[in-house]
């Protein structure tokens, strides 16, 4: 059943990030406001809640369970270190769809906006994180100096959500429930955002899960060559 | 935890005292780095501008960049690690120790940026004074946040440029609270709301440095 699962997770994701541009593109309708414009509610929401809360949420659990020494493992390590590679991705395409949608609406690219700056930060931790681990050779050292820094960095996430509230931003507030829990759009609309929000965390599941094969891959080979050397050394020294 | 510290903080402080790195290196640099921004501005600006403030702490960054780099490097030296781990020191005490020592380092280098100001930048001397408070605690929490991350580069590759990418993300509700309040004692404004919000900044990293600073040390 798991195995089947883990099959049909990449054309799952596939079907799914197709019906959602089949769907946003061509089915629902244009908004009577922001006409075409408004499709990008169907890319740019769900792509933000993969970078910005699913990624970097899951990034800094492995890396709280990782300093828990009762759950210490090189598992949770390689987890957030997969998921925070993914979570910059996204990031990324966050800022960029961001700003697709902003210059005709606000006219300029970017804004010295709350939302914006503290996202744009974000990414820049995620690269931090990257950078750390890069800068240290031993696996554990490794391992336990991100984690730490995963964990403070997180303090950002609930600083951005909550920036359009905090301070005066151009950025729109909640858009898909209003104050009082009230849905916002309604009938096609709000199934093909829903349908956006599955698509694109099934591809966030398909990228972590192949990064993550890829690290252990590459984890494997880096010991192999070790070793290999070492035969070839041994040999030569037999000679 | 507290005579682990003040043992750390003394230990610093010494060897500071006695490499004087901080007062031949570091301070001049800080003086030279304060009167470019006042060569920035030009002579016509540089007394008016309201970008005192920002400047002051852009140059605070800049020197506390290589303060958490030096105070960091003295604890890389062959056998330090060793010798402390084998004392059994409380990591909690070693890391107040050393943020302290920073941050007296840091008040040092403060106290002569912001003369520096009011001679360079003409700062107004009663708005100085009244920012006093929240210098003091915008310097504090800068130390402690640069003790933390300092921990987190030192001894990988590369520490003295991968440090300023890690610290600057955590240094900015700092630098902005630190901004906004020396804006507000010099040309009025919210001067005691965004002291509290340093003040909790600081509590904030003395916290996580506290709790997490044992595990950067574990071997």
């Amino acid at each position: 059943m798991k195995q089947l699962a883990q099959r049909l997770l990449g054309p799952g994701t596939l079907v799914a990030l197709g019906a959602t541009l089949w769907l946003g593109l061509g089915v629902t309708p244009p908004d009577r406001v922001q006409g075409d414009l408004a499709r990008l509610v169907y890319v740019h929401p769900a792509i933000a809640w993969v970078g910005l809360y699913l990624s970097f949420g899951t990034a800094t659990i492995a890396s709280a369970l990782y300093l828990w020494r009762r759950t210490r493992s090189m598992t949770t390590d390689r987890i957030a270190h997969c998921a925070m590679e993914v979570s910059l991705v996204f990031i990324v395409l966050t800022l960029v769809t961001g700003s697709i949608w902003g210059r005709p609406t606000w006219g300029v690219w970017w804004a010295w906006d709350a939302r914006l700056t503290s996202t744009a930060i974000l990414g820049v931790l995620a690269v931090g994180y990257l950078a750390l681990r890069r800068a240290n050779d031993d696996a554990q050292l490794r391992a336990r100096r991100s984690a730490v820094f995963a964990v403070l960095a997180a303090i950002n996430v609930p600083i951005i959500h909550f920036s359009v509230l905090w301070w005066r931003t151009l950025h729109q507030g909640a858009t898909v429930f209003s104050p009082d829990r009230h849905l916002r759009i309604h009938g096609l609309m709000a199934w093909t955002l829903l349908l956006s929000f599955i698509a694109f965390s099934l591809a966030y599941a398909w990228l972590v899960r192949a990064r993550y094969r890829l690290e252990v891959k590459r984890e494997a080979s880096v010991g192999e060559t070790l070793e290999s050397a070492l035969t070839r050394r041994r040999a030569e020294g037999a000679r | 935890m507290i005579a682990v510290a003040l043992l750390v903080a003394g230990k610093d402080l010494r060897i500071e005292r006695r490499s004087r790195v901080l007062l031949w290196q570091v301070l001049p640099f800080g003086v030279m780095a304060l009167l470019l921004c006042g060569l920035a501005l030009g002579p016509s600006r540089a007394g008016h501008s309201s970008a005192a403030p920002g400047l002051f702490y852009l140059v605070v960054v800049l020197v506390a960049l290589l303060m958490i780099n030096r105070s960091q490097y003295v604890e890389s030296t062959p056998g330090t690690a060793a010798s402390v781990a084998t004392l059994g020191l409380d990591p909690a005490g070693v890391f107040l120790g050393k943020a302290l020592a920073l941050c007296v380092e840091l008040w040092l280098t403060g106290a002569v940026l912001l003369a520096g100001s009011v001679l360079v930048l003409h700062t107004a001397l009663q708005g100085t004074f009244l920012a006093l408070p929240s210098i003091v605690v915008v310097l504090a929490g800068l130390a402690a946040a640069g003790t933390l991350y300092g921990a987190l580069t030192s001894g990988g590759a590369g520490p003295a440029t991968l440090l300023p990418v890690l610290c600057l993300p955590a240094f900015a509700p700092l630098l902005i609270a630190g901004e906004r309040s020396f804006s507000a004692a010099l040309y009025g404004g919210a001067l005691w709301q965004w002291w509290l919000v340093s003040l909790c900044a600081l509590v904030a990293y003395l916290a996580a440095g506290i709790l997490l600073y044992g595990v950067l040390q574990e071997s």
